[in-house]
């Protein structure tokens, strides 16, 4: 089959060096497209989910409930709630007639048997057609029940996951702000934007800890209902992650004043930048704490590169092809990469804003394809041009890759192993290297030949 | 404790579903769909619907499953969605290629009234349909049914592919029901042992078990042909396996092309195998060869061999009503007893078919249609068991509960096999014994105190 990129596509692709960037982006996908992209009840679900001690309800025919039960192994020092899944079961009959008594009752009977610390209801395309007033019977039944009870206007088809990000942190803003700060520490953070999937955020909360930075909310991995709660008594916000909870600290700034940064937890010059930033805004009050930070940035990267140069003699050189959700992770990978020698020749985003293109064409290498919402036919082009070692990308894109006989990581929902931090580095490379250097790849016709070519070569020298 | 929030006492529910033990229609449609040949799925309605679904699929086959969507915005929820439908079938084969495109609705579009066969008149009237390719349609809203109803409207809207008065080829049509790849090149199998020529639809074997060739190909070999679907109007007979997946499809083709249909249960397990076999051989019009009767043979012998192991071991079991309906009947027959069964999909139906194949066990069964995972766990927790039978979904129960579990049914997110090893006909009922037994004797030698362990069992 031929590569045929559509007229109307083409604008959304871009090889860095060829001229100034104008990537078109943030905008709806073609219809037709086979998308690898999601809808805005999925954005919210996943941001809201973690949030272990609530109750989420989707109010919706079964699907919405079944595809986001558990699906990110974002992980729970308690309670696990948040793992059930919970769903109005919207029938024909409530479609014509309104589901609104149906999610009151189902509502009545969760909280009482449960008794979560909060109630999350989540709105999808159907309700948003048949037009139940999903907030005030959220408004009825905290009143009732004396918790908060959150609608989460997040009905699918009005727009992408980022269109859900915003709605989950609506949501989450109404609890922001109900919770005593009396005792909170005046060097403190919130971790945004953190899922916790493999444990990282434990990683991280660690090296805070380590600096004498004292976390008062995770949002949302390992997420509780009285910590977002008091979140706004923290001094400063760390948002990661391209979308997700970045409106959330925008409206504590505006309605609390309290600053926020961005940072990444992944690679190793962005887990220290970040680290950096917090101990620079906090120094000061706490002139020391830039000293505990570099000991422990010392410490830890004394430990991380030995173990890495070992990897990076193997990787050296491979080329890399990576499609994410938000292209701001795609920053730090594109470092991290660096770190082990590799070269990324693609970068494709879900979501990626203006802004963010710009950015990859300035740390990118020259001759990058830079592209926004693609589909398989043109990662599968773009892998097999680029001749690629690697691929990262989500769930869909992982049997493609295979498929071409190409290596794989998954950055994504399902991966199993820690990424953040300075150990979650090392777990990257050995990850990276375990999956580039299969002798599977060895096997598959594509690429046997120039595997074995270049395996005699360097036997040679 | 994963599930340490499921309280034991039961209550009545009336509003709700917890754990699921079924999904929406629309996922359903797409399976079926990826079994007709060069065919890309298309989901009518917003992104998140198709990414799900290929989502699904993907984690349990393991293979990239192609799918397109109308992507509805605000514009279209409010206008209709037929700007976005004939845009998609324009872009979808001048990118993409496809033979067919079959597309399924969403309780959105559904919602709307977005009227598929209407909006496919205009694209052919439009000439957006290039010569010789096809778009199809089904109906999917999601708040009907589950995606065991979806998988039965596509597969009626493959059906209806065919042409009344095709003369008569001397074919029999097989509908093979919501099973695995494997369960369908089984069937096929058997099919050719016996000599008989059929149509299998719709056929996911060569397109969701692909093998590694260092090339992605959107449209793999396999797949029943458009041409095969126009044909089975002049079928001998039509063969419907599955009440729920299948008859309507048989059913249609009975009327409208005069293909008498017979529906039965899916050939899982001993019994329901030689109902199939038996039919199949009287429609064709052939005689069953050694070679089937021999498998049916070892299959007996085997069980003969272990039957002391599997006396009286309760199960539960949950999944979709035909795949139960054979796989209980099969636990009869071994004598293990399946105290709890539940399916989420609705169908009193199926509730009384289960209390009649179990109605001579000890005790009796609970049986529930619209049933979920918590339910079943609640039943566990007053009725403990010896196996539990599910798909993935079971596996929080079985750790919570310490109970052997045997992953059976769809989705499948963590253990491989199903799409190579088939757990229909004589020897797929080979394998189903094999997993059964290899997970109590497991058991039992974990358990047992060391001066009871013992070597050979």
């Amino acid at each position: 089959m031929t590569t045929a990129i559509l007229e109307e596509r083409k604008d959304q692709i871009h090889r860095t060096g060829q001229g100034d960037i104008d990537i078109a982006c943030n905008r709806e996908s073609l219809a037709g497209a086979v998308s690898q992209r999601a809808c805005v009840f999925c954005g919210s679900r996943v941001v809201l989910y973690p949030i272990a001690d609530a109750l989420h309800l989707v109010h919706g025919p079964i699907g919405c409930a079944v595809y986001t039960w558990d699906i990110r192994g974002a992980l729970s020092s308690g309670p696990e709630l948040h793992r059930m899944s919970f769903s109005t079961d919207l029938q024909e009959v409530d479609v014509i007639f309104g589901g609104e008594k149906k999610l009151e009752a189902a509502l009545d009977e969760l909280i009482d048997r449960h008794s979560p610390k909060a109630a999350f209801v989540y709105s999808t395309c159907i309700v948003g057609i048949i037009g139940d007033d999903l907030e005030a019977v959220c408004r009825q039944m905290s009143a009732k029940k004396g918790i908060p009870v959150l609608p989460v206007m997040s009905e699918g088809f009005k727009g992408s996951k980022r269109e859900g990000y915003m709605a989950a942190c609506k949501a989450m803003f109404k609890l922001v702000g109900t919770e005593d700060i009396s005792d909170v520490s005046p060097i403190s953070v919130n971790i945004l934007g953190d899922f916790n999937l493999a444990g990282e955020i434990w990683i991280i909360r660690e090296y805070f800890r380590r600096m004498g930075v004292e976390v008062v909310a995770n949002i949302t991995g390992d997420g509780r209902v009285r910590d977002v709660g008091r979140s706004h008594g923290a001094a400063l916000n760390l948002v990661q992650c391209s979308g997700a909870t970045l409106d959330l600290a925008k409206m504590m700034e505006e309605k609390y004043g309290k600053s926020y940064i961005r940072v990444s937890y992944l690679g190793i010059e962005d887990m220290a930048d970040s680290l950096y930033q917090v101990a620079d805004f906090f120094k000061d009050i706490d002139p020391d704490i830039v000293k505990r930070t570099e000991d422990l940035v010392k410490e830890e990267l004394s430990k991380l590169m030995p173990e890495v140069a070992r990897y990076r003699k193997d990787l050296e050189g491979k080329k890399v092809a990576m499609y994410v959700g938000g292209s701001f992770k795609a920053f730090s990978l594109l470092k991290a990469f660096r770190h082990l020698g590799m070269k990324v020749v693609m970068v494709g985003s879900q979501t990626g804003t203006k802004e963010d293109y710009a950015e990859l064409e300035r740390i990118s290498d020259p001759g990058t394809i830079l592209v926004d919402d693609a589909n398989p036919l043109e990662l599968s082009a773009f892998i097999k041009e680029k001749d690629v070692d690697l691929f990262v990308g989500g769930v869909k894109e992982r049997p493609i890759a295979y498929k071409l006989g190409v290596g794989f990581c998954d950055h994504n929902h399902e991966r199993k192993e820690a990424l953040e931090g300075f150990e979650g580095m090392l777990n990257f490379a050995r990850e990276v290297h375990s999956s580039v250097m299969s002798p599977v790849w060895s096997f598959v016709p594509r690429r046997a030949n120039k595997i074995n070519t270049i395996e005699k070569g360097a036997g040679n020298e | 404790m994963l599930l340490r929030h499921t309280p034991t006492e039961v209550t009545e529910r009336k509003a709700l579903m917890i754990n699921p033990a079924k999904t929406c229609q629309p996922i359903g449609a797409m399976y079926a769909a990826l079994g007709i040949h060069g065919c890309l799925p298309h989901s009518h309605g917003s992104q998140g619907c198709c990414s799900y679904h290929r989502s699904t699929l993907t984690r349990h086959y393991k293979e990239p499953v192609p799918a397109a969507t109308s992507s509805f915005t605000e514009g279209a929820s409010v206008f209709g969605g037929q700007a976005n439908l004939l845009q998609a079938i324009e872009n979808i084969f001048t990118v993409y290629e496809p033979e067919v495109i079959a597309v399924h609705t969403t309780c959105l579009s559904e919602t709307i009234g977005d009227d598929l066969k209407q909006i496919a008149h205009k694209a052919e009237r439009d000439g957006k349909i290039p010569e010789g390719k096809y778009v199809i349609g089904a109906p999917t809203p999601s708040y009907v049914g589950s995606h065991v109803t979806g998988f039965s409207n596509m597969v009626k809207s493959m059906a209806q592919l065919a042409t009344p008065g095709t003369p008569k080829n001397g074919k029999v049509n097989i509908i093979p029901g919501w099973v695995e790849p494997s369960d369908m090149k089984e069937i096929k199998r058997l099919a050719s042992m016996m000599d008989i020529k059929i149509t299998l639809f719709p056929d996911t074997s060569g397109v969701l078990d692909a093998p590694l060739t260092g090339e992605y190909k959107m449209f793999p070999e396999g797949g029943v042909t458009i041409k095969e679907l126009k044909d089975a109007g002049g079928a001998t007979g039509t063969l419907a396996l599955g009440e729920w997946c299948s008859a309507d499809a048989a059913r249609w083709l009975d009327s409208k092309c005069k293909v008498p249909c017979t529906v039965l249960d899916m050939p899982f397990g001993l019994t329901a195998t030689d109902r199939f076999v038996d039919v199949l051989r009287t429609v064709a019009g052939v005689s069953v060869p050694d070679s089937i009767a021999n498998e049916r043979g070892q299959l007996v012998d085997l069980i003969s061999d272990m039957h002391q192991y599997f006396y009286g071991k309760k199960v539960a079991i949950f999944g979709d009503p035909d795949q139960l309906i054979s796989m209980c009947e099969f636990l009869r027959s071994i004598d293990m007893i399946p105290v709890h069964v539940i399916t989420g999909t609705p169908g009193k139906a199926f509730e009384k078919r289960i209390k009649e194949i179990t109605a001579d066990m000890p005790g009796e069964v609970n049986v529930k249609a619209k049933g979920d995972i918590f339910q079943l766990h609640q039943w566990i927790k007053n009725e403990p068991v010896d196996l539990l039978i599910g798909n993935t979904y079971g596996k929080y129960v079985a750790r919570d509960e310490d109970i052997p579990f045997l992953r059976w049914g769809f989705p499948i997110l963590d253990r491989q096999g199903h799409q190579y090893f088939p757990t229909a006909g004589y020897k797929g009922g080979l394998r189903l014994l094999e997993s059964i037994l290899n997970l109590l004797l497991d058991r039992k030698d974990r358990d047992d105190p060391e001066e009871t362990f013992e070597l050979v069992l």
